[in-house]
């Protein structure tokens, strides 16, 4: 066995058994990673391996969130029901915009802008649909908080964190295979030149749509976790830019295009963020902005010093690949 | 729906919209010469807005004297932010850029959060409450006073590339940057320079806007994107182009507000945005890249 | 087998390619030679699907192919390389070439296999795993050469490949594609200012000025030509 996979047997198996020594603080920060660990690398299918820089990945987090929360509120039907919703409503979308955009020939930040152009045109619509609580907000009812319940996806804090490691784990699982196979290779050729890639019978505009449909799927499951973990849904919250933002960290500075670089990614920022959270609550200086500068200042500094992300440089030094 | 009504708010539309005009104004010449996808723009332009109230709060300074000093700290600053800090990172990808912008834009807006809280902040002059009769328009004379100084500083600015030598040299970089600098020009100081110039712009557009609008911290990203959808509709490249974009949609934001809701308006903006993009993206007058 | 017919194509006014016909016959190495700006690149970018003709018509062994998309125009069989080289530049050596294997192989393994056999002849299997940002011109050359090749084109578009080449190196790829054309009976197509190269390689040359073809003919006829002499070879031109 190759060290790298040690390392992530060892990892899987510590995240398996963290709850046992972890109190209930540590578990929704250690979910909040998964969670971010989970998106960054949905998001990472798209940018990583196919090279199109998406901006607005919130709509695909709200618009999961909403189709399943709301078929949940009106109709009473469970999130697995609801899932099948979300997935499809985000992959018609991911296509509709991969689609729009390939076809007219759009890309670099112009590709960025429409992304972004698009989530805040839902967000400002979702704020006027009444259908879905509009401003106010909706709030799914939580039957219980006890035992678990996967059909319904009712259950302790507990039961939601193995669910995101599960999800995180079979993301990672999927993007190895992926990146070996047909579909990586020709999603890394796009992201490197695009024009080379035709020139080698690659239909590019049929693989970037494709990198972007399963990029809004796999999102999609995240939104409806996320729906049914807080169980309250504001449009200006779910698809508001600083989302998208938040999601692309975490592969940014753990490392683009690699399979741990979104994991470390999202333990780094979470964790430092919550460290630098206590740290100023110890000295009376909880001011709001903080966390956030914070952020800003962590993302200048990886940007400016370690493009390629922290994940390549600690490899390296464990002499791990992947 | 009274046709004075729909004139005057169509009225207030272009003034103000020359004034955000001057904000894409400044974003274009960036964009169009640097090349760099100014994330923070209107982080800058918030900034700028804080500074003139903050003079004002201070020292009872009114806006447009506030212009001078805000202007001038912000070419200053824009200098040293891209000499600094963005300079080297014209080799890289983009996505790297955009993240620089996009971390100086975070840090910016809680910054402002931090200093100055999340209530909102204003300047009130006098002529603020007066206004203009033109037959049945109603026009504030604010208003009137911001979109005068937005064109003047446009002209300006004009004036510099079109006449300046320093300004066609800029003008030099942006069409070649290899050929620039076999030429023998500079090009690093004039980034630095177009980026300065650039953040004066948004100074004098932040110090105008004051007058009109309250400002918080979170207005940085929405301003962000106004810039962008005005640079793309109106014309990457184009001084008249940002400006013209600026009143198309100062216009449709007044417009759209009265028909249908305050808070929808933006919708438009992006709504706009997007069929711009697919459909024409090098915009009303720009060139095509 | 590739039949180019009286094809143009204006960019903004501006003729770049005014009414060229050529043929590349089954089996043939063909050149196109001629100043800079003469159309050649442009030529070739038609051929590959890059640009749509403006006018006139392009077949590969009797099927249309003007219109068509670049990776259509691989499919029927045709590969190209860049004028300017085009790495994958994160991707390895090997990688690089996998991707071009992937068009006609069913797996990844198999093409892996494939691409390993292309290095091999291009002489590149000792570099398989470098990063092909690595490479030095000559040997992102070749990578670029191995790339199209495992692609199994019958018919290789080769835009100035020798450029940069010392002469040995260039005599080298020579002899690859020689032996290529031999034992497979793979057409070239190349676009070369190497003279040496072109007169070595091509049974047929075809020399393009101002975006027309001003002569045709065996490469003993077109160093002769006068019309070919005056703009482009020269006087002294002696090969």
């Amino acid at each position: 066995m190759s060290r790298g996979r040690v390392a992530l047997a060892l990892l899987f198996a510590a995240l398996a058994v963290f709850p046992a020594f972890a109190g209930a603080y540590a578990l929704s920060v250690a979910t909040l990673v998964l969670y971010f660990a989970y998106t960054g690398q949905a998001w990472n299918v798209m940018m990583g391996f196919a090279g199109q820089l998406s901006l607005g990945h919130s709509l695909y987090v709200g618009v999961g969130a909403y189709a399943a929360g709301a078929i949940f509120f009106h109709y009473g039907i469970g999130p697995w029901a609801g899932l099948w919703v979300a997935i499809l409503l985000c992959v018609a979308l991911g296509v509709l915009i991969g689609f729009l955009a390939f076809r007219f020939g759009i890309s670099g930040v112009y590709f960025a802008l429409l992304t972004i152009a698009f989530a805040e045109f839902t967000r400002i619509g979702f704020d006027h649909l009444d259908w879905v609580g509009g401003p106010g907000g909706m709030f799914l009812r939580v039957a219980q908080r006890d035992t678990w319940d996967i059909a319904n996806f009712r259950g302790p804090p507990l039961m939601y964190y193995y669910v995101i490691l599960a999800l995180a784990s079979l993301a990672l699982v999927l993007c190895h295979f992926l990146l070996k196979s047909r579909a990586g290779y020709y999603w890394q050729a796009i992201r490197e030149n695009e024009e080379a890639a035709q020139a080698l019978g690659i239909n590019t505009f049929r693989w970037k749509v494709c990198a972007v449909a399963l990029s809004s799927a796999m999102t999609a499951v995240a939104g409806v976790f996320f729906a049914f973990y807080y169980n309250n849904l504001f449009p200006e919250q779910i698809f508001n830019i600083s989302r998208s933002i938040e999601i692309i960290l975490g592969p940014i500075i753990g490392g683009l295009g690699t399979l741990f670089g979104p994991i470390l990614g999202a333990a780094v920022l979470t964790l430092l963020s919550d460290g630098i959270t206590e740290l100023l609550a110890a000295l009376g200086w909880e001011i709001p902005g903080v966390k956030q500068v914070f952020y800003g200042v962590v993302l200048l500094v990886v940007v400016m010093f370690l493009p390629h992300g922290i994940w390549p440089a600690v490899a390296r030094k464990l002499k791990l690949d992947a | 729906m009274a046709p004075e009504l729909v004139l005057n708010v169509v009225v207030a539309g272009v003034l103000t919209g020359l004034v955000y005009g001057l904000m894409a104004l400044g974003l274009s010449v960036i964009f169009g010469v640097v090349r760099v996808v100014n994330f923070a723009h209107g982080e800058m332009m918030t900034v700028a807005m804080y500074a003139a109230a903050a003079l004002f709060a201070a020292f009872s300074l009114d806006p447009f004297l506030a212009v001078l000093p805000v202007a001038a700290a912000f070419f200053l600053l824009g200098y040293a932010l891209q000499a600094g800090i963005i300079n080297p990172f014209i080799t890289r990808p983009e996505h790297s850029q955009f993240m620089l912008l996009v971390a100086v834009a975070i840090i910016l807006v809680n910054a402002l959060l931090i200093v100055f809280g999340p209530d909102a902040r204003n300047v009130q002059v006098g002529y603020q409450l007066e206004s203009y009769e033109l037959g049945k328009l109603l026009i504030d004379k604010a208003r009137v006073f911001a979109a005068g100084l937005a064109v003047a500083a446009a002209l300006l600015l004009f004036s510099f590339f079109r006449f300046t030598l320093t300004g066609k040299a800029i003008r030099a970089c942006a069409d070649n940057y290899l050929g620039a600098r076999v030429v023998g020009l500079d090009v690093k100081h004039l980034y630095a320079l177009t980026f300065g110039l650039g953040s004066a712009c948004v100074a004098v557009a932040g110090c105008a806007l004051v007058l009109l609008v309250d400002v918080t911290p979170g207005l940085g990203p929405y301003y962000t994107l106004l810039a962008f959808v005005i640079v793309i509709v109106g014309g990457l490249g184009s001084m008249g182009g940002a400006l013209l974009g600026g009143v198309l949609i100062g216009v449709s934001e007044a417009v759209a507000g009265l028909l249908i809701a305050p808070s929808a308006k933006s919708m438009f903006s992006f709504g706009l945005l997007i069929l711009v993009l697919l459909l024409r993206p090098q915009g009303l007058l720009g060139k095509r890249a | 087998m590739l039949e180019v017919k009286n094809v143009s194509k204006s960019f903004h006014g501006l003729r770049a390619v005014r009414d060229a016909s050529f043929t590349v016959p089954e089996g043939g190495i063909n050149g196109l030679i001629g100043p800079n700006g003469a159309g050649k690149t442009t030529i070739f970018n038609i051929v590959a699907g890059v640009y749509a003709p403006d006018s006139g018509e392009i077949y590969f062994n009797g099927k249309p192919i003007h219109g068509l998309r670049p990776d259509q125009v691989c499919a029927a069989g045709i590969g190209r390389t860049f004028q300017i080289v085009k790495p994958f530049a994160g991707l390895s050596v090997l990688d690089n070439v996998i991707v071009g294997a992937l068009h006609r192989e069913r797996g990844v393994a198999s093409a892996r296999a494939h691409a390993v056999s292309i290095l091999e002849k291009l002489k590149l299997a000792p570099k398989r795993d470098l990063p092909a940002s690595s490479l030095t011109l000559p040997d992102r050359k070749r990578l670029e050469v191995a790339r199209a090749l495992a692609t199994r084109p019958r018919l290789l578009l080769l835009d100035e490949v020798m450029a940069g080449l010392r002469p040995t190196e260039c005599d080298e790829m020579v002899e690859v594609f020689r032996s290529l054309n031999r034992s497979e009976g793979l057409a070239i197509l190349l676009i070369e200012h190497v003279m040496r190269a072109v007169m070595a390689l091509a049974g047929h040359i075809g020399v393009l000025h101002h975006g027309e073809v001003i002569a045709r003919g065996t490469p003993a006829e077109v160093v002769r030509n006068p019309a070919v002499l005056d703009c482009y070879l020269g006087e002294e031109a002696q090969v």
